[in-house]
């Protein structure tokens, strides 16, 4: 091999000494990766200038984007791009999303909610390499949330949380009825919910079109009678069933007996709101509510004056015929195809799901947010956490992805983003008879699967 | 031959122009250029039609490409024919959203040309602070609609309502009206916001209208003995057909195509009950990724939306004829 003759000015033959520098860099870079940078405490050259734009959802705990954008200052320092992060109501990322894929421009990480990776898998970055890493960094994933963004063997966007949902109630008006403990059965929970009605503190339910705390409870429900939307191919509707009609002739009674009726126009947040303020004895939800009165606990009182936190406890959907199954909402953050920068894109996601970063984001969740790994089953937070929220510790190991029985599909995602599981109570809370209500659910399902 | 013409009044005074001959030297191609009419109008059409070109055709061309597709988010479709209209048709939520389409668009026009023509011919009357109240009165139409509509949302709020808490401690309720978690009381709340929102540009266009009728016919219906309600229906009326006509045509295409109201105040529900075609076509093809099924459903409003203008237009036509 010819060796280039330097010439006066330091520069062999058609390398000049920058140029080299630069590329020993990248290949520093290529063989190290993340790692490299930040032993290095030196921003890579290639990212130098560069600016990476981060969509989420407003998250229901203010102080986990409050960190997140304290952690965009760090990443910007250990990457050398300019890390943004932009939130926007959850209700409103579907239409960003298909914005963004469609003109090709946009944010280059976006977070996915549910299983919304499979929708738009054409459009992500594969990063089974990173799927990989997190897995074998913090231990076995939870079964949904290896679901919700992973199609085979390729990993369509990588983990980070899972919001467990369990019921918040208001333990003295539960004791004021007679139920001193939370109910173990589904009708056990109406009874209990037709007592507390009558007082005028009914249980707070959304049949509305909203992403989270609707198919939170829908999905769950027509498990927990043993229904199903698909049979275990994936191919087959079987949601016309005699479990599923039993599931919706349950919740017209439920419905009628224990819940506020305002539910049908209510979106993730209104629940919150009408607990807080006194106006429902119980409802399906993140800890959001707990972290609220306790954070809030100089402003959110009881009837008694007395700071609403002390009277809250939680509680995990009860059982129906057929055993429960809580529907607990994954998260995950995807790479945009569209991006220019994924390799940068796929660092920082390293950077931002390490131990140490997801570490000081989890605790300032205090709960609400869980790790999408076991690992984090086992974090000191557990041990001084307040006893109302360590049934949050393991809720996400006891979910089931939507779209059951079948394997991980958009298509699920399409039935889940026209909201037809809602809308099968929904239309029968309003009047229908459970079987027609059953029947045109089942009947849509088949134009989507079909 | 050479011709000088005299500016200015007096030939002497005027300043003394001379015209080239026809033949003696041939004007620059620049020149011509620029005297020509044809590109000068084409010249002056272009940034229009760029816009048009930009901004409605194409978005129209790809809209009715989209829907003979099953393009859906991120996915290049195939040509499909008229698939999707079929499915939209077969669909149960489809058919629900275009029956209150219908339903929304003539009560909510209907409420804003009646409570309009009332106010614009209240506010043409002289009174103290007239200005004042003609000013207020465009306040629903320049506050964005999104701002506004969620200002409602908080009034007809399910747990919330000031409007049930005002009902309640007047007496004239018991128990909360379902302003929005029933699908006929949604219905009519999204009526009434929409009323609320669109009446003034009734009553200001129709105002407009009020004035450039001559008080004196008014004043001859008068001595002729003709009362309030005469005067209205025999000169008024009659005088004002053209501009109602176009009014209620631009209502009409507004509010069919009405999509941020619904979306803030009900986003559709409950269970699809106050769908709009915008906002189902929004959720299927927005929402849901199925551009190809969202714009078929979108494009059912087009050819009921010409029908509409065609009509009116037509009436306008005789009206003018007549």
């Amino acid at each position: 091999m010819k060796t280039p003759e330097p010439d006066g000015h330091g520069v062999v033959s058609g390398v000049t000494r920058r140029r080299f520098i630069a590329g020993s860099a990248a290949v520093g870079i290529a063989a190290t990766g993340i790692e490299g940078i930040l032993a290095a405490r030196r921003a890579p050259a290639f990212a130098q200038g560069t600016r990476l734009n981060i969509l989420r959802w407003v998250d229901f705990i203010p102080a986990c984007d409050v960190e997140l954008k304290r952690q965009a200052v760090d990443a910007s320092k250990a990457l050398g791009a300019e890390v943004v992060f932009e939130f926007i109501n959850a209700n409103d990322l579907q239409a960003r999303i298909t914005a963004a894929i469609q003109s090709a421009s946009g944010p280059d990480v976006i977070m996915m909610l549910h299983n919304w990776a499979h929708l738009y898998q054409n459009s992500l970055v594969d990063v089974t390499d990173l799927g990989e890493w997190q897995g074998k960094d913090q231990g076995a994933y939870y079964s949904q949330a290896e679901a919700a963004a992973k199609d085979g063997k390729r990993w369509l966007a990588l983990p980070h949380g899972i919001v467990g949902l369990q019921f918040a109630y208001r333990k003295s008006w539960f004791d004021e009825v007679g139920q001193t403990s939370w109910p173990k059965t589904l009708d056990e929970l109406r009874q209990v919910g037709m007592k507390l009605k009558k007082k005028g503190k009914p249980i707070g339910q959304t049949l509305g079109h909203t992403f989270g705390d609707a198919p939170a409870w829908s999905y769950p429900l027509v498990w927990g009678f043993g229904g199903a939307e698909v049979d275990k191919t994936g191919k087959k509707v079987v949601l016309n069933s005699k479990e599923t009609i039993e599931s919706v002739k349950f919740m017209q009674a439920y419905w009628k007996d224990a819940c506020d009726e305002g539910g049908f126009a209510w979106d993730d947040t209104s629940n919150n709101r009408a607990f807080l303020s006194g106006e429902i004895a119980a409802t399906l939800n993140g800890a959001s509510i707990y972290i609220a009165a306790k954070r809030g606990q100089d402003k959110i009182k009881d009837d008694k004056g007395e700071a609403m936190v002390k009277d809250i406890l939680h509680g995990p959907i009860p059982n129906g015929p057929a055993g429960t199954w809580g529907y607990h909402v994954a998260f995950a953050h995807a790479v945009m195809k569209y991006g220019k920068n994924p390799k940068l894109a796929k660092d920082f996601l390293k950077w931002l799901h390490g131990k140490e970063q997801f570490g000081k984001w989890f605790q300032v969740a205090e709960g609400f947010s869980v790790g999408s790994t076991k690992y984090w089953e086992q974090h000191p937070l557990w041990n001084t956490i307040d006893e109302p929220m360590k049934g949050y510790r393991q809720a996400a190991a006891a979910s089931r992805m939507i779209g059951y029985a079948g394997p991980p599909s958009a298509r699920a995602t399409e039935v889940y983003s026209k909201y037809i599981l809602t809308d099968m109570y929904a239309k029968a809370c309003q009047g229908t008879k459970a079987e027609d209500a059953v029947t045109w659910a089942a009947g849509e399902l088949g134009k989507t699967y079909g | 031959m050479k011709k000088s013409i005299a500016g200015g009044s007096g030939g002497a005074a005027g300043i003394a122009t001379t015209l080239p001959r026809a033949g003696a030297s041939s004007p620059g191609r620049m020149t011509r250029w620029l005297e020509s009419e044809r590109l000068l109008a084409t010249l002056l059409l272009a940034p229009a039609l760029l816009l048009l070109g930009l901004f409605i055709a194409y978005p129209f061309v790809m809209g009715v490409w989209l829907s003979l597709s099953n393009t859906s988010v991120g996915n290049i479709g195939e040509f499909v024919w008229f698939r999707n209209f079929v499915k939209a048709w077969n669909d149960s939520i489809f058919r629900t959203a275009f029956g209150n389409t219908f339903f929304y668009t003539f009560w909510a026009t209907i409420f804003k040309l009646a409570l309009g023509m009332w106010l614009a011919l209240l506010l043409n009357r002289s009174f103290r602070g007239k200005r004042v109240v003609r000013a207020a009165m465009l306040l629903p139409f320049i506050v964005p609609t999104v701002l506004s509509t969620f200002a409602w949302r908080w009034m007809f709020d399910p747990t919330f309502s000031v409007l049930n808490w005002l009902l309640y401690q007047t007496g004239f309720i018991t128990t909360k009206l379902p302003f929005l978690s029933d699908g006929t009381y949604g219905m009519w709340c999204a009526i009434v916001v929409n009323t609320w929102r669109g009446m003034p540009f009734f009553a200001i266009t129709l105002l407009a209208g009020l004035q450039t009728i001559s008080p004196d016919l008014q004043e001859a219906a008068s001595l002729d003995g003709a009362n309030g309600w005469h005067r209205f229906w025999h000169v008024t009326w009659p005088l004002l057909k053209p501009v109602t006509v176009v009014v209620v045509v631009f209502s009409i295409i507004q509010t069919f195509s009405d999509f941020q109201l619904i979306y803030v105040l009900t986003g559709g529900g409950p269970a699809n009950a106050t769908h709009l075609l915008a906002t189902y076509a929004y959720q299927i093809g927005i929402a849901t990724g199925l551009l190809g099924e969202g714009a078929a459903i979108s494009l059912f409003m087009l050819p009921v939306l010409f029908i509409v203008v065609w009509l009116q237009l037509r009436y306008l036509r005789r009206l003018e004829g007549a």
